[in-house]
Order: C-alpha cells, then structure tokens, then sequence
C-alpha cells in the first residue's frame, strides 16, 4: 500500500461517469463509502487496482477514479489475485455481487480465503440477480419468489459469513449500504488488513427484491462493536453470523490478529514487484540451467 | 534408417511402479555425456501402479528427429512386455530379462535372447535391483566400457549415500560381467563424440523459453501432458524469481494471468484440451480488454478426458474457436522441442505488440518426449520487446487506453502508473475504456472499436516466417504437415529416398496467421500433395481449406493415441502413389 502526498477527498475519487444503477440503489452508498475510506486512507487513485466482475454493483470500477478491471461474471478474484500477486504494491480492491462472488464464483472465493491473498472483497449483496432481470441468487431466503421461482424458492441461502470463517479467511466482516459511516469504517479495517478481507455489505436492490429492502435491513441492523463481541473468537463469531431474524448483525464478525498474507508467505516477493523486474536471465542462472540438463 | 553410422533403439518395458524412469535416465545421461543425439518416448497409461509402460531410447550419432521404426534391443522387466513386444524383434536384436521370473516365448530367427538369473547375481532383496542389473546387462551389449556406467551411477545415486551407490555398482557390476560372459554384443560399441550434449523434454523447453522471454508469472492447474511445465516453473522458480501459483481450477490460472499481464508482468500458462475449455472465455477476455497472456495447450487424445497419456492433434479447431465472439488471436502449433523454446519468446513479443492472447499447441509427442539438445542452440537471451508499454508516471491528462490509432494499437499503461488511470473493460468500450455496452449502446462507436481491434492484426504476416518446401521441388509426393509431425515426415522423406521414392515436405507452424499463399504455391505445384495428421478428421486440412480454398484428396491419418513412426507415413505415401488408397491409416505395431 503507497499513501501519497497529496491529500485527496471522497469526490476526488469519483470518475466523472454517472453509474447506471437505479435510483435508490444500495450499490450508490457502498460506491460512496469506498470513495471515502480511499480518500480517508491516504491513497492515491493511481496505486488502487479495482477488479470487478459481471452484475449491475460490477459496473462500480467505471464509476471511481482508480485504475480498474471490469472483467468476467465471477472470476473478479482470479483476476485479483493474478494482479496482487504480479504487484503487490498496489491495493486491490475485488468488488461485485451476491451471484457473482458467492454464486458463479464461489470457488475462488473459498480458495482466495484460504489462501489469504491480501487484497479487499467487497460483495454488494441484494439477495437477488438484478442484471438479469430477478432470479433467485444464492443468498436468497426460502421460499423468496422470483421469476425463476415463480411458486417460491425451495433452497436454502448460503451464509457467506459463516462460509468465509469455515474457508480460512482472516478479516470477515458485514455492512449495510444505507449507513455509510460504518460501512466506510469497515471497509478503511478490511483494507489495513493483512491478508484476505471479505466485507459484505446489504445492499438493497429496488426494482426485483421488496423482501429485502432498505427498510427490511434497517430494522434489523445491529453492530457488533456494540455488542462486546470477541472479534478474535471464530465461533462467537459464527453464532453472531448466524442471526437472521429481528437481529440481523452487522460489523467485524472475525479477524485474526496473527494474519499472515501469501504475499508475506512467498519468498519470491522480497525481491519486490513482479512486475518491475528485469526479465533478462544472467550468466550464472543460464549456467545453472544447462547444467541441469547435462 | 539413414541417420549416422550408428542408430540404436534400445526400450525398457515393465508396469509402473518397477521404476523404468531410474534406468532410463541413466542411460540417456550417458549417451548425451558422449555427445550422442536421442529422442525417447515413454509410452505409458493414466496409472501409478500397474499397466504397461515402455520407454523407447533412441541414439544416434546423428541427429535423430523420431524414436525411430525398430527396436534393437528390449529390457524386460515384466512377463507381460515380453510377451507384447518380442514378436517384433527380427534378425539382429536383444531382449533381455530376468530369466527367474520371465519366460521368454517363441522368438523369431536372429533374436538372441538374453536371460539373465538376477537372484544368482545378487543378494538383494529390492526387487528394484533387476533394473540396475539390467542396465550393467545393456551397457555390456552395447560395448561400453564398464567405467563409463559406473561414473554414470556414482552421480545417479549420490545423494542417496555410499551405500547405495555401492549397492548398485556392485550389481550393475554383476549384470556388466554376467552379459559379458555369455551374451554377443552388437556389432557396432556405442561410439562418442568429442561435443557433449544436453537433453529436455519438451515441456522442459516450454518452460525455459517462456523463462528466457522474461516470464515472472506462471499459474497453472495440473493436467496430463502439460503438469511438466509447471513442474519445471516450480523447481526453478526461486533461482529464477518467478512467481508461480498452482491454482483451484484452469479458469482461475487463465484468468489469474491476465490480472498479472495487466501489472505489466510477461504471463502464462499451460494446461491440456480439457483445462484449456475452461480457459476459453479468458481468451476473450484477453483479446477485449487487449493484455497480453499466452496459453499453451498440450493435446492429448480426446474428447472430454480421453486418453490421458496419449497424444493426438485433435485440438486445432478448439484453439481456433475459443471464446465466444468475433476477434483475432495468435495461434502456433510448434515442431519440435527446440522450436517451442524459441517460439515462447517469439510469440511473446507479438502479444505485446499485439496486445493480445497468443495460444500454443503442443501436444503429448513433444511435451512429454526427451530429445538431446546441442546446449549452444540454447539462446536464453532472445530480444525481448514489450510493445507499446507506459510505465512512467506523467502529469498529461486525457490518456485514452484504447485510442482509435492508424495501426489499431494504442500505448497501454500498467495499474501503479501516475496520470494514466483508467478502466479495462470486456465490456465493449470506447476509446477511454467507458461502457458503450450497457445504458446506451452506440452501433458507431461499436464498429470502431470492431475494425480497430481487427487492424491491429493487418501486418501479422510480415512478423512471422512462412512455410518453406524441404527437399526436390519436382518430388513424386509432397508431405504436408503441422506442429509435431514434423520430425516422423522428415525421416519419411528418407526411408522413401531409400524405397526410391522422392518426396518433399512442407510444415505449417503458424496456425493464425496462415500463410495461405505460400502453402498454395506449394501444393498447387506439387505432383501429389498428401496431408499427414495425428488425428480422424483431419482439422488441419479443414482449415487450410476454410482459408484457402484447397481442395486435396490425400490424406495419412493416426488417432490410436500413438504418434507416427517414420513408416507409417512412407507406407502410407507409396499406397496413395500406387492408387491403393485415398486416405491411409497405418497400424501401430507396437502395443502399449
């Protein structure tokens, strides 16, 4: 991570690209929230890396000024972890969707924890695929009726909270869009962090999902640094994760305090960047080669 | 066969797990340590215990591009390879076993057969004992002077411990004298040339071009015949410092290589057909966010899982058709293991003026074959050029990634770069990398973008060589060939030299761009063109025909998961020449 000189305002972090997403949209309070932890951070636009993948909250790497990957529905982390792993000065910041991170994309989501690729997932989760025009997603409750499951949903939803602890990752918190002051809070942490973040934030969708509303999660939102909760106990965080009810909880469900990145794992990253390398091979290294073969 | 003066194939057969790889290696380090020439092919099976495995060594004084048409000599380590294979030794070979478990069978005129009774010559109780036996056995056969083997095995089994290197100096000692005593060497000892040689399998010179093209990213997902390459990245990684990743799934890897390209980071990958389906759609992305990657796809028989350990040429049309859309890509199909070494650095370069994905075809032939290498050829310093690449910072303003330029390709800058931020995108975009795909789409800026992206591509052809006709011009038969074929039609053109039969040959290395015009010159001049393919539907000849409009009627074709043999295509041309065929498919003697 490199903090510039000059110091930068959330709105110096806005593209100038208006986003397309409906109005009243959670994805315009989680764009407005990572603006302000960029910006509050110290970063530079120019040492960020946002990596997205396919949904309508995938368009945010248009909409902030930063360097930015719009890439393929749910391999937004494979490319994360390609690009953190070839430089890893730079903050990489995955952002996408319930479908595309916990749905298409599930698999990198369970290696890239256990991995601990330190970089920042930020899921807007609206329990709904809204890009399509509303189907059921893998976080959509019981019996949720789509146009998919025109007669109700009979899966159950995936906890990605929960998922996330089990996968190994070391920093797993949730948010709510609707309340930008705790959700830039969190998500300023899961960039400081060492190692792999997982932030998963409400974010209501408008047009296909009235189950969930803003409404629904403001009801229900309660943080958990209110609630004298052992962030460094996986377990009590799972408990805490669990809740769905007239408390649904909110905040740092789990970091592990000794978190060591695979990036600080791998050797080969002491020698700086991949990406700024010499690429010519020397005398000895081509000597020690052909010696292998002789 | 005409190579040089002396041309020996000698195979070890056995099931896997009888440790047939030890011996092998012994022998062939010995051999290239006297600058003799070998190609080797391991014909082995999707199993770790068990099966049939057969090694074939073949050396030469001279070059030799196949592991040959014979056998001189087999190195039996189970019944069941003696019983496969010695009905194919005729007037002149060996076969050699332990007489206390093999039975040896009817053998043809000539065969001397050699029976060795292992439990007479040693203690031992490792049952792996017969092969150091049989390796002093093969050394003896061959008129080799006893303490060549014994420096071989010292460094063999160093770093085991004197004991072992006792241990099997003391047997190889008993199976040297035990054959001396009672067998007939071959005529000709194996000779020695004052230049040493080195030897690579092919996935080990995939991996070692890539290298010296400047590769600091590899990611993989372990796949049959292509784990080799990652093999090699991980070994040489740290002394090479290149960052190396095996990752959950080929998707991952494709796509874990562009995030990396797009750093500024020379990146690859390699995989088999079934883990390059999963990669397809990165190609695309590639190609639309324009970063450059390579992709190797080493062919194995398919469809779907196939035959794991069994080559085949049955991907062209995967590679050509990867990814959905309308874009151009980079397609070559190498011809031999030096080939690929310099291909890598050359294909390289070419994505990053191109700013695009460049797939290789290998297939099981060359990948997973040893092939003797003059270390001179070995250029690990090509010219390494990255394009049109910023990684300066500036204070300009109004950097436009993909800027509608003459030649279609615009400077690109790396993430970390001040004054240049900006958005990749897969979705269509314009000139500044926004969206034109999603609120308001924009059929002009979507045709500029389309014929931008395809002119980029317009002088493909002036960067890469052509096809060039070896051999007569006015040949009775002209061989055409693409990627691993190579080397069995360059020593057909000579066994039908020898049958009185002149032929020619051409072999196509570049897939996209092709060179139609050349290869139309040739075939339309030729008397009788013949296209040669290791596979049942004959995917190259479909291409050339989509881009060219050649028609040709004759065709030598292989899908049994074996490679050709040098035979099998001068038998092949001379029943075509006769009018006894249209399209010949040889039969493959040797049943592994």
């Amino acid at each position: 991570m490199t903090t510039g000189t000059i110091e930068l305002k959330a709105s110096d972090f806005k593209s100038g690209i208006n986003p397309d997403w409906c109005p009243g949209c959670g994805d315009f309070g989680v764009l407005n929230s990572l603006q302000r932890a960029c910006a509050e951070l110290g970063l530079q636009p120019h040492n960020i890396l946002t990596v997205s993948g396919i949904g309508c909250s995938s368009n945010l790497p248009g909409y902030i000024n930063t360097y930015g990957m719009h890439t393929l529905h749910g391999r937004s982390l494979a490319f994360a972890a390609g690009a953190k792993m070839s430089n890893h000065e730079l903050t990489v910041i995955a952002t996408g969707g319930d479908g595309d991170g916990y749905g298409i994309g599930g698999n990198h989501l369970a290696h890239i924890a256990r991995r601990n690729v330190d970089l920042t997932y930020i899921v807007m989760n609206n329990q709904v695929y809204g890009l399509t025009t509303g189907q059921i997603s893998p976080t959509s409750r019981l019996d949720m009726k789509t146009k998919s499951t025109p007669f109700g949903n009979v899966e159950s939803p995936i906890n990605p909270i929960t998922s996330a602890i089990m996968n190994g990752a070391t920093f797993v918190a949730r948010a709510f869009s609707g309340d930008i002051r705790h959700t830039t809070s969190i998500i300023k942490a899961a960039i400081e962090h060492k190692g792999f973040s997982l932030v998963d934030i409400f974010s209501p969708c408008v047009t296909f999902n009235d189950d969930n509303s803003h409404d629904f999660f403001k009801e229900r939102v309660t943080k958990l640094e209110d609630q004298n909760h052992d962030t460094g106990d996986w377990k009590a965080a799972c408990e805490k994760a669990m809740a769905w009810g007239p408390v649904i909880n909110i905040g740092l469900f789990y970091q592990d305090p000794d978190s060591k990145s695979l990036g600080a794992r791998e050797p080969i990253l002491a020698d700086g960047p991949m990406s700024s390398r010499t690429l010519e091979i020397t005398e000895d290294q081509t000597k020690k080669l052909l010696g292998k073969m002789m | 066969m005409a190579a040089g003066k002396f041309d020996l194939a000698l195979a070890i057969g056995g099931e896997a797990g009888q440790g047939i790889a030890t011996p092998g290696n012994i022998m062939a380090r010995l051999f290239i340590r006297r600058g003799l020439h070998l190609n080797a092919y391991n014909a082995y099976q999707s199993i770790v215990r068990g099966g049939h495995i057969f090694l074939t060594i073949r050396v030469s004084d001279e070059p030799v591009y196949t592991h040959g048409d014979k056998l001189d000599l087999i190195v039996c380590l189970n019944q069941d390879t003696m019983d496969r294979h010695l009905g194919l030794l005729g007037e002149g070979t060996r076969a050699l076993f332990n007489s206390d478990t093999i039975k040896p069978g009817e053998a043809a005129k000539g065969v001397g057969l050699c029976p060795i009774p292992v439990s007479e010559l040693t203690q031992s109780r490792n049952r792996l004992v017969q092969n150091t036996v049989a390796v002093g056995a093969t050394s003896s056969l061959m008129g080799l002077d006893f303490s060549i083997l014994e420096e071989s095995l010292k460094a063999r089994f160093a770093r085991q411990g004197q004991s072992v290197v006792d241990e099997n100096v003391g047997v190889a000692k008993a199976g040297y004298e035990y054959a001396a005593k009672n067998f007939e060497p071959f005529p000709v000892a194996v000779p020695e040339n004052p230049h040493p040689l080195a030897q690579w399998a092919g996935n080990e010179a995939i991996g070692m071009g890539a290298a010296a093209a400047g590769v600091k990213f590899y990611a993989a997902y372990p796949m049959s015949p292509s784990t080799g390459v990652l093999h090699w990245f991980a070994q040489n990684a740290r002394d090479l410092g290149i960052m190396v990743r095996q990752v959950e799934d080929e998707i991952a890897a494709a796509n874990a290589i562009i995030g990396a390209a797009h750093t500024g980071t020379r990146a690859m990958t390699a995989t088999s057909g079934g883990g390059f389906a999963l990669m397809t759609e990165a190609v695309g992305a590639a190609a639309m966010m324009e970063i450059p990657v390579v992709m190797v796809n080493v062919q194995r028989a398919g469809p779907s899982t196939g035959v794991p350990t069994k080559t085949e040429q049955g991907d062209l049309w995967q590679v050509l058709g990867a990814s959905q859309g309308d874009f151009p890509r980079l397609i070559v199909a190498p011809t031999n293991a030096l080939d690929m070494f310099n291909t890598m650095s050359e294909i390289f370069n070419l994505t990053d003026h191109y700013q695009c994905p460049g797939l290789v075809l290998s297939d099981l032939l060359i990948s997973e074959g040893t092939f003797s290498v003059d270390p001179d050829a070995i250029n690990m310093n090509p010219t390494i050029d990255r394009g049109q690449l910023i990684t300066e910072h500036s204070t300009q303003n109004g950097y436009n990634r993909y800027q509608n330029t003459e030649s279609g390709i615009a400077p690109r800058a790396v993430p970390g770069t001040e004054g240049y931020v900006h958005v990749v995108s897969t979705d269509e975009h314009d000139e500044d990398g926004s969206l034109i795909s999603d609120e308001y789409t924009n059929p002009y800026k979507r045709r500029a973008s389309v014929e931008r992206r395809a002119r980029k591509f317009s002088d493909t052809l002036e960067r890469i060589s052509a096809p060039e006709l070896q051999g007569p011009k006015d040949a009775e038969v002209t061989l055409i060939g693409w990627g691993s074929t190579e080397g069995a039609i360059r020593e057909a053109v000579e066994l039908l030299k020898d049958r009185g039969i002149t032929a020619n040959r051409l072999q196509v290395k570049w897939m996209v761009p092709l060179h139609g015009d050349a290869i139309s010159a040739v075939v339309n001049s030729a008397k009788c063109p013949i296209i040669v393919e290791n596979n049942y539907s004959g995917q190259f000849y479909r291409y050339l025909r989509s881009e060219t409009g050649l028609t040709i009627d004759k065709h030598i074709r292989k899908y049994d998961g074996e490679p050709f043999m040098p035979h099998h295509i001068a038998d092949g041309a001379q029943e075509i020449l006769a009018g006894k065929a249209d399209t010949f498919v040889p039969y493959q003697e040797v049943n592994v």
